[in-house]
């Protein structure tokens, strides 16, 4: 399996960019001067207004359903009609030929009802493609920021104390990473999915059918991932000269952690953020697909390229509508992260890892 | 027969069911048969997996090896091996005539056919009869012998000690002549006698589970079992025709099925000739591509078989009557057929037993229209009122059902139907291993289950008793067909009056039958959804198609020369 991995760039004292000249970074906060960066990156900036365009017409998705297309694409609309070009038609048709065996849903129609034709429970493709856009993203962000964060917050720990602390976090991590990514994913959701209660720790109860249990555990999976490369950072940073300036003027440890080493560590998990949301979205769709993922009637990318599964040969724009938007999302996320990557860390390498 | 793959599900039926049934005919059904042609060549079929379970003949509880079982191995008595109606009647195969039972139905004699030859040279006579009864209880698995066969007298010994069983007072034995003692009447005894489980196999059959099916009377042999790869039956050169009915002598030299195409290949390898038939039904997108170009190598029958989803009548909020009718109310056939494959594969329909099967009656209370025959729509007014009287509006509900396509559209249709009821439905899909065993165990506390039966031979039991009998509930099994948990004292006692006036007098039973199907369908145990229809899809070579309603497509019938 092809898993990314992070390697940044050692010394940040020395981080021009390729045809960047000191002058034009000195004086300037490495904020700005990433900013800059990345405003000059074309390509960067296309990748970014192609994912927030997906992600605002994602989010559209009920004014689509309800103002246009004026469906529920939730429920089954099986024995429906629409109209099509002034004429009333059954949005499940029966098939030809002499023996008329076979139902089929109605194809593309490229008018407001049915845009993209309708899936095997007679749904608007296009509105459950838009809606599946949601839960995709929803997931594949939250799931990516929920990773980054607990992985950021304990690198931190396990690089600043080490000791014991490292040495049990760092096995722990050796113990999720020693599992393939997907067949981890796929043993928690199949115990999760089949628990009538769903997750229960007292405090917080999530429905098995809750878009939080594939968020948590695609984030649980992922968390060695990040918590690897930022450590190593951690316990480089930990070792430089203004770290110990500050033990010496008497900071206490979570100051030295959030004022001192956090912000030298954060552009490394900034830079990794798009490429793990990208990955997690991916993720996400493969455990749709596989139906541990969101569960139906709800829709995601992954779900909706299910329904079209059984529907290739007749009606393959049910499976390709949202193979089509996994494709550009997957592809601006990596082309921005690589943009932020150049933009914050010039010089770092981001390279796959099989 | 739990579709095409039973499995052990039916291991704990109970008692009941023996001292239930009836003997009468089944009305046929409607098939059509092409041109005969000539012996030889190769019948190339292909399947996705080779038969789940052992090959052995005494376990494997699946269709795709019965339907080879059949060309290989005979019992006493056997369905008629012709399309249509014709089909589902009893007629001698190893015996020389069907006896009328003595002593109150439980004493039966069989004569046997002289100068019949197994597979290996070896000559049939009595003791195979015996060894291969006490067989079935010696290899310790087989799922039904301590459900179908034990009412033999000894039986139940022969249950609890497996390895020492002795039918030596259940099965006697003089040369040729077979005698059955059994415990109680049995008016289904025949019907068992027919199916693979009682298959006579050679006395010097190992009494564990064989890897290749042992030899036996049939027309061919089994050559070849590998699971892997394929199945191959050749001639059984010792092979005479003694009942063109029973056992005719086949058409291709070798039947071979292979093993490892999806079912969208199959139908590709069968367009393109590469393979003469298709084990597996053809994927939905298929359909009308087979419908439009290969119209003529296309054959739609109608099967005895019924899909359905269960409410379990013990748990909320289907433990009310008045909940559950709503339901079915509500439930619109159409919609539920076209899921299927639409009105050519699929009749709509709302009681337990299928058309033309021994009982059965049209009746339909759930729908629109005022008649109580057919049904013709849904009544959502009448459902919604009936859903508030039960006072079960808002209730949680889980749609359990399996992530096979059809199966799983079934189940979101229910999860749409049941929100807009006023239930909080979701769906629950599991794989189709996991899911029929789990919505049997009634410590799962499944709500709403999807289910199908297909019969294991024509009897009301086999539908009515099996699947709903009091005696078929088996509590935190896994092997309880009665996913419902449905016991009616009123009618139970119905079904074990038909059970036993089917020894006497099959036509009175079968009237009984009848109640007993419009009684159950009142109670709304389940919503009974369609009878669906079976699609046979042949290459251009294969001719003589001819389609059983018990064993479906025959295969070596069927001519490639």
């Amino acid at each position: 399996m092809a898993e990314f991995a992070y390697e940044p760039e050692p010394e940040p004292e020395a981080r021009l960019a390729p045809g960047e000249s000191a002058r034009e970074i000195s004086g300037r906060s490495p904020w700005r001067i990433a900013g800059r960066r990345l405003v000059r990156d074309r390509i960067a900036l296309a990748a970014l207004a192609l994912f927030l365009l997906i992600v605002v017409v994602s989010f559209l998705a009920p004014v689509y359903a309800n103002r246009i297309a004026h469906t529920d694409p939730f429920d089954s609309h099986i024995s429906a009609t629409t109209t099509v070009d002034g004429k009333e038609v059954d949005v499940i048709q029966q098939g030809g030929g002499e023996l008329g065996l076979g139902e089929v849903p109605i194809g593309p129609t490229w008018q407001a009802n049915y845009f993209l034709g309708a899936d095997n429970q007679g749904r608007d493709v296009a509105a459950r493609v838009l809606y599946g856009g949601r839960a995709s993203l929803a997931i594949g962000i939250g799931s990516a920021v929920i990773c980054c964060l607990i992985a950021l917050v304990l690198a931190l720990l396990a690089g600043f104390f080490r000791g014991w602390l490292d040495a049990t976090l760092s096995r722990v991590m050796d113990l999720i990473w020693a599992f393939p990514v997907y067949l981890l994913a796929i043993s928690i959701a199949t115990v999760l999915l089949t628990t009538p209660e769903g997750i229960n720790f007292g405090f917080v109860q999530i429905e098995a059918s809750s878009l939080w249990v594939p968020t948590l555990i695609i984030a649980l999976v992922y968390i060695p991932y990040v918590f690897r490369p930022v450590r190593g950072q951690v316990l480089s940073v930990r070792e430089k000269g203004y770290v110990d300036a500050s033990i010496s003027q008497g900071a206490s440890n979570l100051r030295l952690m959030f004022a001192e080493i956090l912000p030298n560590v954060i552009s490394t998990v900034i830079v990794m953020l798009p490429l793990m949301i990208a990955t997690t979205v991916l993720t996400e769709s493969a455990l749709s697909f596989l139906s541990i993922g969101v569960q139906p009637p709800q829709a995601s990318w992954g779900t909706v390229i299910e329904d079209g599964q059984g529907l290739l040969y007749t009606r393959p724009w049910v499976a390709i509508a949202p193979g089509i938007m996994i494709v550009l999302t997957v592809l601006s996320l990596n082309v921005l992260g690589d943009g932020v990557r150049d933009a914050l860390d010039p010089r770092a390498k981001v390279r796959v890892k099989e | 027969m739990k579709r095409w793959l039973i499995g052990s599900s039916l291991v704990a039926i109970t008692l009941a069911l023996v001292a239930a049934g009836c003997g009468g005919e089944s009305k046929s059904t409607t098939t059509k048969s092409t041109s005969a042609g000539g012996k030889g060549g190769d019948l190339i079929t292909v399947a996705n997996a080779a038969p789940s379970g052992s090959p052995d003949p005494q376990v494997n509880y699946t269709l795709q090896e019965w339907q080879l079982l059949i060309l290989s191995h005979d019992g006493l008595i056997a369905f008629r091996r012709l399309s249509g109606a014709p089909g589902t009647k009893k007629v001698p195969d190893l015996a020389e005539s069907i006896p009328e039972p003595t002593n109150g139905g439980k004493t039966w004699t069989f004569m046997l056919r002289s100068g019949i030859k197994f597979s290996d040279g070896s000559t049939l006579d009595g003791a195979d009869v015996k060894a291969t009864f006490e067989r079935l209880f010696k290899i310790g698995n087989s799922p039904n012998a301590g459900t179908w066969y034990n009412v033999i007298q000894g039986a139940d010994a022969c249950i609890k000690t497996p390895k020492t069983c002795d039918l030596s007072q259940g099965i006697k034995v003089n040369g040729n002549e077979v005698t059955f003692n059994l415990t109680i009447a049995d008016p289904e005894f025949l019907d068992k006698l027919a199916v693979p489980f009682a298959f006579i196999l050679p006395s010097s059959t190992a009494t564990k589970n064989v890897d290749i099916p042992p030899p036996g009377t049939g027309p061919y042999k089994w050559a070849q079992y590998a699971p892997s790869k394929q199945i191959k039956l050749v001639r059984n050169t010792f092979f005479k025709e003694w009942s063109k009915d029973a056992q005719p002598a086949g058409n291709p030299d070798t039947i071979v099925q292979k093993f490892g195409l999806t079912p969208e290949a199959q139908v590709t390898a069968v367009e393109n000739n590469q393979a003469d038939w298709m084990f597996d039904q053809p994927p939905a997108d298929r359909l009308t591509e087979l419908s439009t170009k290969y119209a003529d190598r296309v054959h739609v029958n109608p099967l005895t078989a019924v899909w359905y989803f269960a409410f379990n009548v013990r748990e909320k909020p289907f433990d009310n009557l008045k909940a559950r009718q709503g339901v079915n109310y509500a439930t619109d056939r159409n919609a539920l057929v076209k899921i299927y494959g639409g009105p050519k594969l699929a009749l709509p329909t709302c009681q337990i037993l299928p058309p033309n099967f021994p009982g059965y009656k049209p009746y339909c209370p759930y729908t629109t229209g005022g008649g109580t025959e057919k049904w013709t729509g849904p009544d959502l007014a009448k459902a919604q009122q009936l859903i508030k009287a039960s006072g079960t509006k808002g209730a949680a509900v889980k749609v359990n059902t399996t992530t096979n396509d059809v199966d799983k559209a079934l189940g979101l249709y229910f999860v749409g139907l049941l929100n807009k009821l006023g239930y909080k439905a979701t769906l629950q899909a599991l794989s189709p291993d996991i899911q029929y065993p789990y919505s049997q165990n009634s410590s799962n506390h499944t709500q709403f289950a999807f289910s199908s039966w297909y019969q294991d031979y024509p009897a009301a039991s086999d539908f009515l008793n099996i699947l709903l009998g009091c005696g078929s509930f088996h509590p935190n099994s896994n092997s309880s067909p009665n996913i419902a948990e449905f016991c009616h004292k009123g009618i139970q006692a119905n079904m074990d009056k038909a059970g036993k006036l089917g020894i006497t007098d099959p036509d009175a039973a079968n009237e009984l039958w009848a109640q007993v199907d419009k009684d159950v369908t009142d109670q709304a145990p389940w919503v009974s959804m369609f009878n669906p229809k079976y699609i046979d899809v042949l290459s251009e070579r294969v001719k003589g198609y001819q389609f059983s309603p018990q064993w479906y497509f025959l295969l070596d019938q069927a001519s490639v020369k």
